[in-house]
């Protein structure tokens, strides 16, 4: 709560024990992660293994069914009460929402704005905890300042299908560090670009990678993740199957599972 | 001699073709097509790589374009020229009519209830939509029930079913039920006019058809919208109304105004209730004066007039909310009228200097 505890841990996320079923199909079978302020956590794992779900989890868009959540010791989506957890009102999860930035495989942006308009509208209208709403000409101009981080402030006035998708997507990604979060998430950003787009959208998430936001990922980009992570996370059916440093994960995997998807999906120029 | 003449023949270079009689020179190399005036060049020969600038561009001919044109504007020809000849008609005393004082009072009070119940209408059919679309059972049955009912009885019974509603209650009053603790009672008749009776009727049933027209175009936009929104911490409120409903629009609209102009001929129902709107207003006249065609005629052509009109703004209201949609907006009618009268301008001062 205090400005001085914010400033030691902005931006822990702390997952325990996560379940997730959708109907009968338990989607996460109890995951258990732990990403330090400032940190870089990738998620890798072949397609259905829930790493989408687990990254929806952590700004609360899916209710997890057991297990918690906790951002710099904070709940997600809950608040306690002597020994309850009340469920926390719209307004409440909204808060905590502007905490936590995420860029999607889609990019999502709003097709009727400008690009300029997608960075400005949340800022204006978003409750923050502990900071005021910014006025509509201090968020254009935070808007144009993010634009230009992202090599697009030219491109302002452009609606995003007048962009191409690395430039989309590079708006995205403004769009999500507008509210200042101490947490970004990213969900495959790359995977529905062209391949000569897509370094334009890792380069600007390298620079993120610098900066003292924790960041966690899920990419099939192994490369980059060998670059950019602290962790490399290797999750198959709902599970953590192993986790460590890139080093480790990729050059010396413990695991079978590990091993064997490694096989498939890295290219063999890669593999030392 | 002959045989050495055939020889020089036979080492006469191959190509054989229309220049090789005037040319002297043998080397093969420049055999430019241009030369061969191309009707004549040998077939097979690949040309080499040609600039077209220089050719002129024959448009292609649409000969039963201009076949089906001529049947139809023969056909309107026609038409055009039965009415104005035809004395039947009576355009003199439509024109005597068309601006003529309880006409356009009658005018003036259709387009009072289009709009009244219009908006009204499409204000309550969103509140429906939303309560559709909620989470909550007990709001989503009252809505379906509403439109259910709403669109399965006609309008006119609706409307008289209004207009009576002093005979199946006498007074109504505002107080708390099974008490007789009232704040407020009034006779019913005097509440509902028949004013109130043809706005409370044509809202109710164009609620219940809006309704399912504004969800419909809320569930063509795409869930990432919303998730995206959500995830930024955009409030439930502005995330329907600045998000999904401009998105929307694109869906709502074409429709919308197909009900609006509906709307417009359907309070001509409003005659039931002797409510002097437009409709009803010629009907009186023709009835006294006779006159029975000029007069639906008159109603007609304002008829047409607003539709007409209505039809601009739809043009104008789709435009502002395509943006974004497509990559660059389409010319407007006048941009384009502009457009060409300034290259069609341009285009004869280009022949006049030739
Ligand atoms: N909203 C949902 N309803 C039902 N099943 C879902 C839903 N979202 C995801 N799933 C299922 O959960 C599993 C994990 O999905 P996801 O987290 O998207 O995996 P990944 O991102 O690793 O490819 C998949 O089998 C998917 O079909
Ligand atoms: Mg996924």
């Amino acid at each position: 709560m205090s400005t001085a505890t914010q400033e030691t841990t902005r931006g822990l996320v702390e997952i325990t024990k996560v379940r997730k079923s959708f109907g009968a199909v338990e989607v996460l079978k109890g995951v258990s992660l732990t990403v330090e302020p400032g940190g870089v956590a990738v998620i890798v794992g072949p397609s259905g293994s829930g790493k989408s779900t687990l990254l929806r989890t952590i700004n609360h868009l899916e209710k997890v069914d057991g297990g918690f959540i906790a951002i710099d010791g904070a709940l997600v989506g809950y608040g306690i009460r002597g020994r309850r957890l009340h469920e926390l009102r719209e307004k409440e999860i909204l808060k905590q929402r502007t905490e936590i930035g995420m860029v999607f495989q889609n990019f999502n942006l709003f097709p009727h704005l400008t690009a300029l308009e997608n960075v400005a509208e949340a800022p204006v209208v978003a409750p923050r905890a502990g900071k005021p709403r910014l006025s509509k000409a201090a968020a254009r101009e935070r808007g144009l300042e993010l634009l230009d981080r992202v090599g697009l402030k030219d491109r302002a006035g452009a609606y995003p299908r007048q962009l191409s998708g690395g430039q989309q997507q590079r708006v995205a990604i403004a769009r999500a560090l507008a509210l200042d979060p101490k947490i970004l998430l990213f969900d495959e950003p790359t995977s529905a670009l062209d391949p000569e787009l897509v370094n334009e959208v890792l380069d600007v998430i390298r620079e993120l990678a610098k900066s003292s936001t924790t960041l966690v990922i899920v990419t099939h980009e192994m490369g980059f993740a060998r670059d950019v992570a602290d962790t490399v996370v290797f999750m198959d059916q709902g599970r953590i199957v192993e986790q460590g440093t890139p080093q480790a994960i990729f050059t010396n995997p413990q695991e079978e599972r590990t091993r064997s998807f490694f096989s498939k999906v890295i290219e063999p120029a890669f593999n030392i | 001699m002959s045989s050495t003449a055939t020889t020089v023949a036979q080492s006469a270079p191959e190509p054989v073709s229309a220049g090789a009689g005037t040319s002297t020179t043998e080397a093969p190399g420049p055999v430019s097509a241009p030369e061969n005036g191309g009707a004549g060049s040998a077939p097979g020969t690949p040309g080499p790589a040609t600039d077209y600038a220089d050719y002129r561009v024959v448009p292609a001919r649409h000969p039963w374009r201009w076949v089906g044109t001529a049947v139809v504007g023969l056909g309107v020809l026609g038409i055009a020229w039965s009415l104005a000849t035809n004395p039947r008609w009576e355009w003199g005393v439509v024109a005597q009519w068309f601006t003529a004082k309880s006409i356009v009072d009658g005018l003036l009070e259709t387009l009072k209830l289009t709009a009244i119940s219009g908006a009204l209408g499409f204000v309550l059919g969103f509140v429906l939509a939303l309560m559709r679309l909620s989470a909550s059972p007990l709001l989503l049955s009252v809505s379906w029930t509403f439109s259910w009912i709403f669109r399965s009885t006609p309008l006119l019974v609706q409307m008289l079913l209004w207009y009576n509603l002093g005979y199946l209650y006498e007074k109504i009053s505002l107080g708390l039920p099974f008490t007789d603790v009232r704040f407020f009672e009034v006779q019913t008749t005097t509440l509902i006019s028949q004013f109130a009776a043809a706005v409370l009727g044509l809202t109710l049933n164009q609620a219940a058809y809006s309704a399912e027209i504004i969800r419909g175009g809320i569930l063509s936009v795409d869930q990432g919208q919303l998730e995206a929104a959500a995830a930024l911490g955009i409030p439930a409120w502005r995330r329907s109304t600045r998000i999904v409903l401009p998105q929307a629009m694109r869906a709502i609209l074409p429709t919308a105004f197909n009900e609006i102009i509906g709307l417009v001929k359907g309070t001509s129902i409003v005659y039931v209730l002797a409510y002097s709107e437009l409709f009803y207003t010629v009907q009186v006249i023709y009835n006294r004066t006779q006159q029975v065609l000029p007069l639906l005629l008159v109603a007609t052509l304002w008829y047409v007039v607003i539709t007409s009109v209505l039809s601009v703004f739809q043009y104008y209201i789709e435009r502002h909310y395509s943006r974004g949609a497509v990559r660059s907006l389409p010319l407007t009618p006048l941009q384009k009228a502009r457009k060409f009268l300034s290259t069609h301008a341009t285009d004869t001062r280009a022949k006049g200097l030739r």
